[in-house]
């Protein structure tokens, strides 16, 4: 019940190359670059995930005319907020300054899956009619939760933010689907604030570094990208051909090809940026979609599909018409 | 039979021609597997012969010798 009407992204200026990285770790361009597709990321120097949320959201406001007082539902999807409390979202609704009389504003965790779960839980608030028009924006900065002697983590990520904005003026969302299924062996983990106080809580030292099972989450991803793929076209009675691109999540290259000869479907239907900004998670989708936007000539109808998969463990896809 | 099918599908997944495979090929150092590549051939061989390798046995399953042998005790 609602139609993207607006993109929008951010990453901040710094571009680290694997060539700068072979500098401080044991590390090479070739390694990196045959098995990710990576050849460079964006570090933040100095800016937060809501400076970086704040301008994503800003360019797709400003590049599209949004009276930004017509926004009422704010849902910022990260798993690097600043705080815990106040959320990005809030942060970022006071920061633009979205202040009448009900906006609803809040931050949700689905790894690198929550562009598409925000997309469907603001869609959903839209075609209940309780809320018009929605931002939702992925926005991470990776590079503060990385444990940078660890070459088989570091290489892979870096920081930035996407926004998209709802409108329920229209209906072009055809499909959309998400999936989840507890990660208990933590393949992917990124760890909180460990249990401490005065009544026979001891503290334990635990790592403050991402981890990752790099097998285990190759097999789910190309299984998470097939089904989510997989369900939306048939729920829509569509087959790949009508689809004009898909924008997966900016994980690895390998992946993509995998699934691409798994599934038969055509390598450059896969719209791809990895190699300029690594894996940014939550943010991945939006940056994506932004670059689509802007490289892309699409037109008026072209089918387009979002895809997620990431921790949690947790996946999805959003079917959707230009 | 499962040897044939083991070597389609390593030549298939690491593009390389089946005469260069034989039973004591290395994956990673005769047939140029790197570690992303062992789990794309992992994946085909459980699909290919409904079994769930799972990753601890991973690191055993170094040449083509070791693979076969490995899924036909599966198959038992």
């Amino acid at each position: 019940m609602s139609k993207i009407i607006a993109t929008g992204k951010y990453a901040p200026q710094l571009a680290v190359s694997n060539l700068d990285l072979e500098k401080i770790i044991d590390t090479s361009d070739d390694w990196i670059y045959t098995r990710t597709g990576i050849r460079k990321r964006r570090i933040s120097q100095s800016e937060s995930t809501l400076d970086l949320t704040y301008k994503a959201a800003l360019n797709a406001i400003e590049k599209n005319n949004i009276d930004i007082d017509t926004i009422d539902l704010i849902i910022v999807a990260t798993v690097t907020p600043d705080h815990f409390m106040p959320s990005t979202a809030c942060l970022l609704q006071s920061k633009l300054g979205i202040d009448h009389m009900q906006v609803t504003s809040f931050d949700i965790n689905a790894a690198c899956t929550g562009l598409i779960y925000g997309i469907q839980i603001a869609d959903k608030f839209i075609s209940s009619h309780s809320h018009k028009r929605a931002l939702i924006v992925g926005a991470e900065t990776f590079s503060k939760v990385l444990d940078w002697e660890d070459r088989g983590t570091c290489v892979l990520f870096g920081d930035g933010a996407g926004a998209v904005i709802l409108d329920g003026e229209e209906d072009k969302i055809l499909s959309d689907y998400t999936n989840s299924s507890g990660d208990k062996l933590l393949h992917l983990n990124l760890p909180a604030v460990p249990l401490e106080n005065p009544f026979g809580a001891e503290k334990k030292e635990i790592s403050r570094y991402l981890t990752m099972n790099g097998s285990e989450i190759f097999k789910f991803a190309t299984f998470a990208i097939k089904d989510s793929i997989d369900f939306v076209l048939k729920k829509c009675n569509l087959n790949i051909d009508d689809i004009a691109h898909i924008v997966p999540h900016q994980a690895n290259q390998r992946i993509i090809a995998k699934v691409s000869r798994v599934m038969k479907i055509p390598l450059d239907k896969f719209y791809m940026n990895v190699e300029h900004y690594g894996n940014t998670s939550a943010a991945s989708i939006g940056i994506a979609l932004d670059d689509l936007y802007e490289t892309k000539n699409l037109k008026s109808g072209d089918k387009i599909i979002l895809v997620g998969f990431g921790g949690g463990l947790t996946w999805g896809s959003i079917l959707y018409e230009y | 039979m499962v040897k044939e099918k083991v070597m389609e599908i390593l030549a298939e997944e690491l593009g390389v021609e089946l005469d260069q495979i034989n039973m004591n090929s290395h994956l990673q150092d005769d047939l140029g597997a790197d570690s992303l590549a062992v789990v794309e051939v992992i994946m085909a061989f459980e699909d290919e012969f409904d079994v769930k390798i799972p990753e601890e046995d991973t690191a055993q399953l170094t040449t083509v010798q070791d693979i076969i042998n490995y899924i036909e005790s599966k198959q038992e």
